[in-house]
């Protein structure tokens, strides 16, 4: 050991100027974390700008308020378990404004406050982080609140005082509750451009649409999550109309209501719980697009999106064991 | 510096660096003002050396230190030994640096020559396995003709190195001379050529068959050669000698050829130097020329915390100090500036898998480097193919959060294998 530092000092003596060494690769793709956030977060622009001319001011000040809690919750996390400070890599910013996308406009400002605090305490910096969390934070964030406060989140009597030129009332309660002939009311193109009741910013489909390609085409979600997940959607509730037409609403409407866009694209993509694999990642986008569809058609909830993604998170770390041999592996 | 393209459907394609049909000229660096050479060195070895400070060596003079040991350096200059000093190289290897001093008119060693005229796998053994392009000479004459094909890289297995693809496409004589004689003196018949793009044409009467892979790195890395070109999937923790293949570099194959031609031992060196601007450069210099010495000769100025590179970007080795000499193996110098060099972070994993879509070994990186991380080495291996890795060090390059991927398989490595050896002492 003296030997080594003996000769550093004399490099050291000499005058050198002094190089950084360190391991290869010397070079980066310049891909980052928070290029991640800031791109998803541009990608929810669309739908979130149609929720702002829907809702008005109610809606500005829920997001304002979510986006800048859930960044205060990290800070303070950060602070008192004396950690790097982590509000910079924009991940906080993303998971309060994905949670103010999800609720309604009405939602009272305590509600807002504990939703963020349940997004990032408990959905995210109780695991460890970015990175760590077993469940998206905002799906069990959403879950939590739609346990507690069931009546927070029926979007039929929150957005009530609202008077909108579409019919005022949410697809999915009137589909399920009044039977499939109530979905006639909605036709597919008013759905897609956002004239439906729901969340702030998850209505506008087009916008989802966009903002989810533009992510998938960029690589900061993977196709093969969100394809499979419409694909379940869209291939269990035509199984549902088929089997019964009058119960059972046709699948166009299911891909174009509740939180479907915004789940297929925005929750289900995450990256900490979803597999990385092709072949699990099929499977868990298909399989959280059938729950979902089971849940709304035949379960106890209006949407099923929310609690079908918490399912398939369960699973991720199980279906990645469903992986390609490595090279030269020894068996 | 090398950067993923807008859209990011697919993995990102790093492709090599592709010479243009005329071949830029080699630039010569003047004569440095000293030598230093890096004698391998046994850690336990104590035995006083052969040669002492003011010493006369001459060009092209074998310079062996230690009896016991067969390694050697071969003196490109004639002049005295000006200093004998230890030097720790990468992963603990240990060296002995001789310093030589040129003075006096060149004179030029003919042991080489004297005995050059009927070739045996001895022969060059004693003298070019420090030849440029260090020629695995040992490796062959230890595997007592296990070896049963010899592979010559005419692709550099780095991109943006060009220094083995300028070899094999402007030497082509000696590269057929070199052949010969590597086939006469170790009895192996299959001899492959590695090259890439359009070059296959004017290799006809070479002595090997050409085989051409994928422009896009790593498809010029041992294992994948083994797996594209040779159809054999080298097995995990098993070497590509393992299977009886042996891989040159076109230079190493050169060295040979030349040496016999001349009856000179080779000593400059051909390596591609990268200013910081990108700029490349096709140079030959004196094995044993300080690096500092290249880059005045470019008035590249170097600064604080810049990092100059040995080797190519994704598997070369960093160097602390400009007084570095650049060594037989040394294909290429980088300078990279501190603004634009990789840092990495202390950032967690967010399991995003563009590490794990990278690989071209198929190893689940994202739950190896979380093993890694914890020190976990043993179960690294055992669960998640730690010996898999064919060492490209793309999953450090895509990984977003900046955690050196690369770094923790190679220390995983290095720890199982020092963990290794005392229990092998203790049975």
């Amino acid at each position: 050991m003296l030997e080594k530092r003996d000769i550093l000092e004399q490099q050291i003596s000499l005058g050198q100027k002094k190089l950084i060494v360190s391991h290869a690769p010397f070079y980066h793709s310049g891909s980052r974390v928070t290029e991640r956030s800031y791109h998803t977060m541009l990608a929810l622009l669309p739908a979130l700008l149609m929720g702002f001319y829907q809702y008005g001011i109610p809606a500005f000040g829920v997001v304002c308020l979510s986006v800048s809690t859930a960044i205060f919750w990290e800070l303070l996390i950060n602070l008192v378990t004396r950690r790097k400070i982590t509000i910079g890599d924009g991940n906080a910013a993303l998971l309060g404004l994905l949670f103010a996308m999800l609720i309604p406009a009405t939602m009272p400002w305590w509600a807002v406050i504990t939703g963020t605090f349940i997004v990032i305490v408990i959905g995210k910096q109780i695991f460890g982080g970015i990175g760590s969390n077993a469940f998206h934070p905002v799906a069990l964030a959403v879950a939590m609140m739609m346990v507690s406060w069931k009546a927070l989140f029926d979007f039929d009597a929150a957005l009530l005082n609202y008077d909108l030129e579409f019919a005022t009332i949410y697809p999915l309660a009137a589909v399920k509750y009044f039977g499939a002939a109530s979905a006639d009311a909605f036709s597919l193109t008013g759905l897609l451009m956002g004239r439906q009741l729901g969340g702030i910013g998850s209505t506008f489909g087009l916008g989802l649409l966009i903002g989810g390609i533009y992510l998938m085409l960029r690589g900061f979600i993977r196709w093969e999550i969100s394809l499979t997940f419409l694909a379940g959607i869209y291939f269990a509730a035509f199984l549902f109309n088929l089997f019964d037409p009058t119960r059972f609403a046709p699948p166009a409407f299911h891909l174009l209501t509740g939180y479907t866009l915004i789940g297929a694209f925005f929750l289900a993509t995450e990256d900490s719980s979803s597999p990385v694999n092709f072949i699990p990642m099929l499977i868990y986008g298909a399989a959280g697009g059938i729950m979902t569809v089971l849940i709304r058609n035949i379960g106890a909830w209006v949407d099923g999106v929310i609690l079908a993604i918490l399912v398939i998170n369960l699973v991720s770390p199980l279906l990645d064991k469903i992986r390609p041999q490595a090279l030269g592996k020894v068996m | 510096m090398i950067k993923k393209a807008f859209w990011g459907v697919s993995a990102p394609l790093i492709h090599y660096e592709m010479l243009p049909v005329h071949l830029p000229q080699t630039e010569k660096i003047p004569a440095p003002g000293h030598i230093t050479l890096l004698h391998p060195k046994n850690d336990d070895l104590s035995v006083p050396s052969a040669w002492g400070i003011g010493d006369a060596v001459k060009t092209g003079e074998k310079l062996s230190l230690y009896p016991d040991q067969n390694d050697y350096v071969i003196s490109p200059v004639t002049g005295k030994i000006s200093s004998l000093s230890p030097y720790i190289g990468n992963y603990a290897k240990s060296y002995t640096a001789i310093s030589i001093q040129p003075g006096g008119s060149e004179i030029i060693d003919d042991t080489f020559q004297k005995q050059m005229n009927s070739p045996t796998l001895e022969l060059l053994c004693d003298y070019l396995k420090s030849a440029p392009g260090n020629p695995p000479l040992s490796l062959l004459a230890d595997s007592n003709g296990r070896i049963k094909t010899i592979v010559i890289r005419g692709l550099d297995p780095d991109p943006m190195v060009a220094t083995s693809q300028y070899i094999a496409q402007s030497r082509m004589k000696e590269l057929e001379g070199g052949i010969r004689i590597l086939k006469e003196v170790s009895g192996v018949q299959d001899i492959i050529l590695i090259t890439a793009g359009e070059s296959v044409q004017g290799y006809g009467h070479i002595g090997a068959r050409v085989k051409n892979v994928k422009a896009i790195y790593p498809a010029a890395l041992p294992h994948m050669v083994m797996k594209d070109v040779l159809g054999q999937v080298v097995p995990a923790g098993k070497t590509c000698q393992d299977l009886g293949v042996c891989f040159f570099t076109a230079e190493a194959v050169i060295s040979i050829g030349s040496a016999f031609a001349s009856g000179q031992i080779p000593t400059s060196k051909l390596l591609t130097f990268i200013q910081k601007d990108g700029t490349p450069h096709m140079v030959e210099t004196d094995i044993g020329t300080p690096i500092g010495d290249i880059l005045e000769a470019f008035n590249e100025t170097v600064n604080e915390f810049d990092r100059i590179i040995l080797g190519g970007p994704m598997t070369g080795s960093a160097v602390y100090a400009l007084e570095n000499p650049v060594q037989p193996d040394t294909d290429s110098i980088i300078v990279v500036d501190r603004d634009k060099a990789a840092y990495v972070s202390d950032y967690p994993c967010i399991n995003c898998g563009e590490c794990v879509r990278i690989c071209p070994a198929k190893i689940q990186v994202n739950m190896l480097v979380r093993f890694l991380e914890a020190n976990q080495y043993e179960a690294a291996a055992d669960s998640y193919d730690l010996y898999s890795c064919i060492e490209c060090g793309l999953c450090s390059y895509v990984c977003v959060s900046k955690i050196p991927i690369f770094q923790y398989i190679k220390l995983a490595k290095y720890e199982l294998e020092r963990a290794k050896t005392p229990e092998a002492a203790d049975a």
